[in-house]
């Protein structure tokens, strides 16, 4: 059996390397392609005859222009900050969990339905139970690709895809099979008061779940920096052979590590369902799974990373939908620059070219 | 019961198949050209966005349906330019990269519509391409309602299709990709430009992609909507792995593909509920079986997804 399997699925060597330079060189290179995919889109908001100055102020102001536009950007970023964090926790046994997205729907359902059957329950533990339906969901879906790519070999990346189909595909059967609201809609019943996630920043939408998001943030690094589990998924990413031959088991912790991906992404499912919209609705996410690779690629080695990176994108999202709102600018603009960002974050021979060239300055300055 | 048979066993399913199959098959063709040279090409989904894009924009711009093919086909090579020099050139993850390609395109796509045409969801209608019925074969009872009368693009994907599977396996070139996606050391050192041969290729595939893409916006419909591909990109790839990367077999599995689409939709118009997402789950079940199946088990190209620098080799 080929562990390490076919390459494709892990990150690279060379983008093993990059990862690991240190935090603030990345925070900074990071920072560079945010701004230059910026920088091209005013371009490209200037070439089709809009005012930038319009659109990057309302931009700006969508996305921490006042207590309203910070509560837009944290409502945004707490998905995000789930389905990162899921990404970024199976990058670091070397796997990249495409599947977020679906896992995200399966946790949604369980945590839309679960509840509903639960109302003798105070709501504190209602809730609580209908967290971790959603986490067991989401786990359940992260189990098959992990058990796959540890077993036979599968591409993680094309199982997930698939699964994400297989998700989205089932969740709506289920929900218009057997919990449909009376009504002309497909959806679920709405979430009795007690079932819902508390807001905590009254008269606005910011719901506990950032606050669980950040939680989980905390955990999962203690898990990765401080535990046996953690250190081992660690070995794998860095080099299954190695981490076989020091005597881990690399199949369970690549089993174990596309579950705990999959749990996350599940919660992420949770929050919008029990903090946002209450209820199951097909078809919800506009792709947080896939939002959530980037914000992941852009944290890198570092899972605290994760929350900026979510604000960021939580950031450009409500920033850009004020833009759109008040500056007539299609908001797709702002999906191009996430586009941008991946890419160029992504590109580590980008990166080299950049910091080869920064290094040579500072050398010849004398550095003591 | 007789009702279910009627409409699984249709001779207008396997109409639908042909023309639901084709833009899926020219996309798997560049998933397994791509592939087989070594670059995973997860950026298929952008590329075909970004062809039926450019096609209606081809024919907006200059009234003639096939020049917006060609703009579609070089719009769709684009992007597989920019995948390639990412991937290759500037050693990023090839999985990573195709996934900002596609928010990239998807993004680019639906701004540029909204800018050219000042409208939300879709574009002006344009010229399309019309079909052919081809002589003699569309009066045939059966096989002329099934093959005779089609988008001129079905038959020219066919010829494709059978063309770049000669490419692939009856060509010195194709020789030197399959090489170079297996062990790109060796094809180097017998003196195969190993670069050479995956821009080729990734450009190859967004090219094919790009005109699958045309057909879903000039040969199925006459106008662009926002981000119309809808998945067919990563259903492309699970046909060109189902197909075990050839073309050929890529498009034998869009036709399976397209067979439980086709069931799906003529459902849906019977009005029979019964389960419609299960039947559409069926081609991504089918793609995780082969995958997990240890009889049938297709095996990537070895050096898939890896970096290669010429002269760096282990000696």
């Amino acid at each position: 059996m080929d562990i390490s399997g076919d390459a494709s699925n892990k990150l690279s060597k060379k983008n093993a390397e990059w990862f690991a330079r240190p935090g603030f060189a990345r925070f900074v290179y990071s920072a560079a392609a945010v701004v230059l995919a910026l920088l091209i889109g005013a371009v490209l908001i200037g070439v089709s005859g809009y005012s930038v100055k319009e659109a990057y102020y309302n931009l700006f102001m969508g996305a921490f222009g006042g207590v309203y536009s910070l509560a837009t950007t944290i409502v945004m970023a707490t998905p995000l900050l789930f389905t990162g964090l899921a990404v970024a926790f199976a990058f670091q046994c070397g796997l990249f969990n495409v599947g977020a997205e679906g896992q995200l729907y399966v946790g949604a359902l369980a945590s839309a339905v679960v509840p509903l059957a639960l109302e003798g329950l105070p709501p504190v533990l209602r809730v609580i139970i209908a967290l971790l339906a959603g986490a067991g969901a989401g786990a359940a879906f992260g189990f098959l690709p992990g058990y796959l790519k540890a077993k036979i070999g599968a591409h993680e990346v094309i199982t997930t895809i698939m699964l994400n189909y297989i998700a989205t595909l089932l969740t709506t059967f289920l929900v218009k099979t057997y919990f449909r609201d009376p009504g002309p809609v497909d959806q679920t019943v709405l979430l009795p008061l007690g079932s819902r996630l508390p807001e905590i920043i009254p008269g606005t939408r910011v719901s506990l779940g950032i606050v669980i998001g950040i939680l989980a943030v905390a955990l999962l690094n203690y898990v990765i920096r401080r535990t046996v589990l953690g250190y081992e998924i660690q070995a794998v990413g860095q080099n299954p052979h190695a981490a076989e031959y020091g005597g881990v088991n690399v199949r369970a912790r690549m089993v174990q590590a596309m579950m705990i991906s999959g749990a996350v992404a599940g919660l992420a499912g949770s929050v919008e369902a029990m903090g946002t919209l209450y209820r199951f609705i097909p078809y919800f996410s506009p792709g947080y799974g896939f939002t959530g690779m980037a914000i992941a690629v852009i944290a890198g080695e570092s899972l605290w990373a994760v929350i900026p990176a979510a604000i960021l994108f939580g950031a450009l999202q409500s920033g850009g939908q004020s833009m759109q709102l008040f500056a007539g600018i299609p908001m797709e603009l702002m999906t191009m620059v996430q586009g941008l960002v991946i890419l160029f974050v992504a590109a580590p021979g980008m990166a080299e070219m950049i910091f080869r060239r920064k290094s040579c300055g500072k050398e010849g300055g004398g550095r003591a | 019961m007789s009702g279910f048979v009627d409409i699984v066993f249709n001779v207008n399913n396997l109409a639908a198949t042909i023309r639901m199959a084709t833009p899926i098959a020219l996309a798997a063709m560049g998933g397994a050209f791509s592939e087989r040279s070594g670059v995973v090409n997860i950026g298929i989904e952008g590329m075909m966005l970004t062809g039926a894009f450019c096609g209606v924009l081809g024919s907006h711009l200059t009234g003639n349906a096939w020049l917006g093919v060609l703009f579609a086909i070089v719009g769709g090579g684009l992007v597989g330019a920019l995948l390639a020099v990412f991937a290759i050139r500037l050693k990023a993850d090839h999985v990573v990269t195709g996934v900002g390609i596609n928010i990239l395109a998807s993004g680019a796509t639906t701004w540029l519509m909204q800018v050219i045409w000042k409208r939300k969801g879709a574009s002006d209608l344009v010229a399309g391409l019309g079909t052919w019925s081809v002589p003699g074969l569309c009066d045939v009872p059966v096989l002329g309602t099934i093959l005779g009368t089609h988008s001129p693009l079905v038959y020219i994907s066919f010829v494709l299709i059978f063309l770049g599977w000669v490419l692939m396996f009856k060509t010195p070139l194709g020789l030197r990709i399959r090489m170079t996606g297996e062990h790109p050391e060796a094809a180097d050192t017998v003196g195969i430009n190993v670069h050479a041969i995956q821009y080729f290729c990734v450009i190859l595939s967004g090219c094919l992609a790009g005109l699958g893409g045309a057909y879903l916006s000039l040969a199925q419909l006459n106008w662009f909507s926002k981000d119309m591909s809808a998945g067919r990109g990563y259903m492309a790839l699970a046909a060109c792995i189902f197909g075990g990367w050839n073309p050929l077999g890529g498009l034998g599995a869009s036709f399976l593909f397209s067979f439980t689409d086709a069931i799906q939709m003529r459902m849906q118009t019977a009005q029979i509920s019964l389960a419609v997402e299960i039947i559409q789950m069926i081609p991504y079940i089918l793609t995780i079986l082969i995958l997990a199946s240890a009889v049938v088990r297709s095996r990537p190209p070895a050096a898939l997804g890896k970096h290669y620098e010429s002269g760096h080799a282990n000696k």
